[in-house]
């Protein structure tokens, strides 16, 4: 790690970035806000962005759970809730005649809710209150590393997975005449924006984990034609609002996750505006 | 039925020089409602079959039967050229529209590559896009491919899909209306292509039309279904034959005499009222008629 440190105050010698803090900080956007990019491009384009914003809260009890019961670490009960969270969702949803929204629905405030009443057990809430806006700043060196590893994953099973989920996110059974078995990969890739969310819940927050998730794919989307455009612009805009919100957060002292969406959202109105020039 | 036998006949003769898939007795039930039964089907490549009928006559579900998506009753039976059984035949699908996000950033040349490759479209570059301007050209279609998916126009998207369910190359290829929507100029080169396909490709084709007169040029063989076939031969059979008339309708009167191939009928489906005498209006004792334009 101090190898890193130390490159990181050759190449950037800003003041802003002498405190170690503020380099884990600035690691951690580079690692979490790629993920993001990545992500988000399927899930705006496979409408999941009210999913997404489900799983925030399905984290939330796994979190309580953890806490409450704690057999395992709450890390560990945090992941395992949300990707049995997601998968249950996926699954009913391609069960049930119920409208997807309305099944989500359901999902979502019974997690928010069954969440919020196991953490306000004995009136301790307010030492969870981290996890609600997230606090980036406090990540240390080996949460980084966990960081990587799940990028790495996440960019391997994109590889493995990504045509399949792109047929699927233009029409169902079109994608189904193509031999995509739908369930598993809806599955596996709910599964894997729910390992994403709960991981990075406690540095970015559950009121803003779905903005990421939705912004930098949906501001891609406004000046993107093409799927490799798609992939690099959401990447890119993430990246910008992430490193640009860090350095802005600091110099304000303002919550960091809520000025990183702050400017995605910025983003996303200005190529809103350029839509028609760009796009073919 | 006489005709529908004669016709089986000449066909089990011709199998042995031909690939050719049979569909026997093919019923499909949604709850206790029968949605078609005993549906006899017997096509050959290098032929095109149309299958005509009313709304609600079971088209696009047989269509969805053959292809496996719904539960059905009855077999499939297909063997290949050299006489072997050969089991289940590779069937090309093309749907009647897709419903899809037109804003979605994805262009003709990456729905090829998702669709025919693992290589991930997002990642590394487009590896056979020879191969796929190979199949686009197939359907006057090359310009399109660096085209995005939603300014695509009906014509051109039907086109497109076309070409990726001729990848790989079918035996039966099964086409749901898929000219529905598309202009004059957009017809006639949808046809032109289908008819490259049954010359040059071991393939055949199962359309579902409404547009009689270009069923009446083109196929070879017209099956009328509603919730079971009518009846099915030639164009010249299924045309002539009255209960065609009966379902159908109207006459087009002089306004395609002078067009040969024509079937003399305009798309106008038969009214369904109380007091009509026709076997079929008094079967269903719907009053209320249905009606497309």
């Amino acid at each position: 790690m101090d190898a890193i440190y130390s490159i990181m105050d050759a190449i950037l010698p800003f003041s802003w970035l002498s405190f170690d803090f503020m380099k884990n900080a600035l690691l951690a956007v580079l690692l979490i806000t790629p993920l993001f990019g990545i992500l988000s491009t399927m899930v705006v384009s496979n409408h999941m962005a009210f999913f997404s914003d489900s799983l925030g809260h399905g984290a939330f009890t796994g979190l309580a759970i953890g806490a409450v019961v704690g057999i395992f670490s709450p890390m560990s009960s945090l992941i395992m809730f949300s990707v049995i969270f997601a998968l249950l969702i996926t699954w009913i949803k391609n069960k049930s005649k119920a409208s997807t929204d309305t099944i989500i629905g359901v999902f979502s405030s019974t997690g928010i809710a069954l969440g919020l009443m196991l953490m306000s057990y004995g009136g301790s809430f307010n030492k969870y209150a981290t996890y609600l806006i997230g606090d980036i700043l406090s990540i240390t060196p080996e949460e980084l590393g966990m960081l990587l590893l799940v990028l790495v994953l996440v960019l391997v099973l994109w590889g493995l997975l990504f045509n399949k989920l792109l047929l699927l996110s233009i029409n169902q059974s079109f994608a189904k005449s193509r031999g995509v078995n739908i369930m598993l990969v809806e599955g596996i890739f709910a599964a894997m924006v729910a390992v994403v969310v709960a991981i990075s819940i406690q540095w970015v927050g559950l009121l803003i984990i779905n903005s990421l998730l939705v912004l930098p794919a949906a501001a891609a989307r406004n000046v993107a034609s093409s799927v490799k455009q798609y992939h690099v612009f959401s990447v890119a805009f993430a990246l910008l609002s992430g490193i640009s919100g860090l350095v802005m957060s600091y110099y304000c002292s303002m919550a960091t996750g809520a000025t990183i969406v702050v400017l995605a959202a910025a983003i996303f109105f200005i190529t809103f505006g350029l839509r028609g020039r760009m796009v073919r | 039925m006489l005709k529908k036998i004669f016709h089986h006949a000449k066909s089990e003769a011709d199998c042995s020089k031909l690939c050719c898939t049979k569909i026997e007795h093919f019923g499909v039930k949604a709850g206790n409602n029968v949605i078609f039964a005993d549906v006899n089907m017997h096509v050959h490549c290098g032929q095109l079959t149309a299958i005509i009928g009313p709304n609600g006559a079971g088209k696009s579900t047989l269509l969805k039967a053959i292809l496996g998506e719904i539960s059905h009753s009855g077999e499939l039976k297909y063997t290949d050229a050299k006489g072997k059984h050969t089991g289940h035949p590779v069937i090309g699908y093309v749907p009647q529209y897709l419903k899809f996000d037109v804003s979605a950033p994805i262009t003709v040349e990456d729905l090829f590559a998702a669709s025919l490759s693992s290589r991930p479209v997002w990642l590394l570059p487009v590896s056979n896009r020879e191969k796929i301007l190979t199949s686009l050209k197939r359907v006057k279609a090359a310009e399109l491919i660096d085209r995005r998916l939603g300014a695509l126009s009906g014509g051109e998207l039907q086109r497109v899909l076309l070409a990726l369910a001729l990848q790989p190359m079918p035996d039966l290829l099964l086409l749901d209306e898929p000219v529905s929507g598309v202009d004059q100029n957009g017809l006639e080169l949808f046809y032109e292509i289908l008819e490259d396909l049954q010359n040059n490709e071991d393939m055949a084709i199962i359309l579902i039309s409404h547009d009689l007169n270009m069923v009446a040029r083109h196929a070879d063989q017209v099956v009328l279904l509603n919730k079971g076939i009518v009846c099915q031969g030639t164009s010249q059979q299924v045309f002539g034959d009255p209960r065609t008339r009966k379902i159908f309708g109207v006459l087009a009167g002089d306004r395609y005499s002078g067009n040969p191939g024509g079937t003399g009928f305009v798309w106008v489906e038969h009214q369904k009222r109380a007091g009509c005498g026709c076997p079929e209006c008094q079967a269903d004792n719907e009053p209320e008629a249905k009606e497309e334009k």
